[in-house]
């Protein structure tokens, strides 16, 4: 006879780890399936200054207490598998992974977090770790003296682009629109600093080089017209987008790949809950992660009592 | 020293002595940052499994870490950790930035596979 869980939570970010600590005290027999390292997206975070409680921590540190915290109510958390295969609707409810492992749950959380957006051009994956960076606080020194492009509008991009100037010689930075989406004191102070150049209303068209980036191609969209930028590294910070993809096949989602749920966080399959940056909401933050993975863990301990 | 359960290389010559004496050796060279935790976490879980590889880590900002910041496979690496497999002593595959298990995992069957346990 396999073993049956009450609550099986894909994705232990902070709203899965929640869900995991409510769930696992309420003495529910709970299992966390991680496909990265436990922490989700606060593994990426250096410094985490607005969790209330808790003057300044770095991410990872963050993380890791919540994933003790878990462990110590007697949740199980098995971290960097593969779910690859499910049925949401089956009694119960069935999870597959690595291709051959099956978990059995009474009810399930999704709370797969998101990930960071690409720009899908050629060049982009080629070229990661050899000029192609996501992380300006861990690749920037290796830009010292050197130029670099800088893919974005937003808060993250003008921020790590000031930031990128204590190292680079030059940034480009490359935004679709002709306006930033950035608040006015991101704005400001890009603009101010005399090493940052703007391409405004253009997108990056192909990444070259050789053993490392040399060259990044630009569009102007208005006019069609091309730029060769002789650049050693891009930066993309081109914001999160919720990692769903297969997803669709269990539960609604909306146009934007994110999932729909109501208020107790509750899917369109009975017994399957969500949360965190997966559904579709305004505000991602570790707050709201947590809280939507409470209410999650209360809403599935809810549903066992009532079914 | 960074902050993670495998072996921690901490001299050019502990190096030298580990891939000498371990047919496998796997080592990420990083920093406690969003790029290199990953990695760390993924070595420490495939460790029991791969018995016949010696896991290690060692930190980039150590200046003993030449031998691999300047290794010749390393060359055109601009992004942390940079993470290198020995096979006797060779140095015969080398990634940089974050790696996914499943990337890890093939480089290590692919080069280190004969002996799997
Ligand atoms: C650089 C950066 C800085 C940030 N700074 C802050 C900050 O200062 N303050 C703040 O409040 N917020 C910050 N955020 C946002 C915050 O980190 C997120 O809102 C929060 O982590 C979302 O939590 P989550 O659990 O929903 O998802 P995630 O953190 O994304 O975790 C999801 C987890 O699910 C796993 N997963 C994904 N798909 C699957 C699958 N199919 N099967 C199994 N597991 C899966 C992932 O590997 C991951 O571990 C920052 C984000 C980034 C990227």
């Amino acid at each position: 006879m396999p073993e049956i869980f009450d609550i099986i939570i894909i994705g232990g970010g902070p709203a899965g780890l929640t869900a995991g600590i409510y769930a696992s005290r309420a003495r529910m027999k709970t299992l966390i399936l991680n496909e990265g390292t436990v922490g989700g997206q606060l593994v990426l975070t250096h410094e985490i200054a607005n969790y209330p409680g808790v003057e300044s921590i770095s991410g990872f540190q963050l993380g890791n207490i919540m994933k003790k915290q878990a462990l110590t109510f007697g949740c199980k958390i098995r971290s960097n598998v593969q779910v690859t295969g499910f049925d949401y609707s089956a009694n119960p409810k069935i999870v597959e992974i690595n291709g051959s492992e099956r978990f059995f749950g009474r009810t399930v959380i999704l709370s797969p977090g998101g990930e960071p957006r690409m720009i899908h051009v050629p060049g982009e994956t080629e070229f990661k770790g050899r000029g192609v960076s996501y992380c300006a606080t861990c690749d920037g020194d290796f830009f010292t003296g050197k130029d670099i492009v800088v893919v974005g509008g937003g808060n993250s991009a003008l921020e790590e682009a000031v930031s990128l100037t204590k190292y680079a010689s030059n940034v480009a930075v490359v935004h679709q629109f002709d306006q930033f989406q950035a608040f006015p004191y991101a704005v400001e102070e890009a603009k101010a600093n005399p090493k940052i150049k703007f391409y405004m209303e253009s997108q990056v068209r192909n990444i070259l080089g050789d053993d490392s980036v040399k060259q990044v191609e630009i569009e102007h969209l208005p006019t069609g017209g091309k730029t060769m930028l002789s650049v050693d590294g891009i930066f993309i910070f081109i914001g999160y987008i919720a990692k769903t993809q297969g997803f669709e096949k269990c539960v609604i989602l909306n146009d934007r790949g994110e999932i729909i749920v109501g208020t107790e966080m509750q899917t369109n399959v009975p017994g399957v809950f969500a949360a965190g940056d997966c559904i579709a909401k305004r505000y991602r933050q570790v707050t709201t992660a947590v809280a939507d993975g409470t209410i999650a863990a209360l809403s599935a301990i809810e549903y066992l009592r009532t079914n | 020293m960074l902050q993670t359960n495998l072996t921690h290389v901490l001299t050019a010559s502990a190096h030298q002595k580990l891939i000498q004496e371990n047919e496998n050796v796997m080592i990420c060279c990083g920093r406690m940052g969003p790029m290199c935790i990953p990695v760390y976490g993924i070595m420490e879980e495939l460790e029991p499994e791969y018995s016949h590889v010696k896991f290690a880590d060692m930190e980039f900002d150590n200046p003993e870490s030449h031998p691999i910041r300047n290794a010749p496979e390393c060359k055109g690496f601009m992004g942390i950790p940079f993470t290198v497999y020995y096979k006797n002593g060779k140095l015969v595959k080398a990634t940089s930035s974050i790696q996914s298990m499943p990337q890890v995992r093939s480089i290590l069957e692919a080069q280190f596979d004969n002996k799997k346990q």
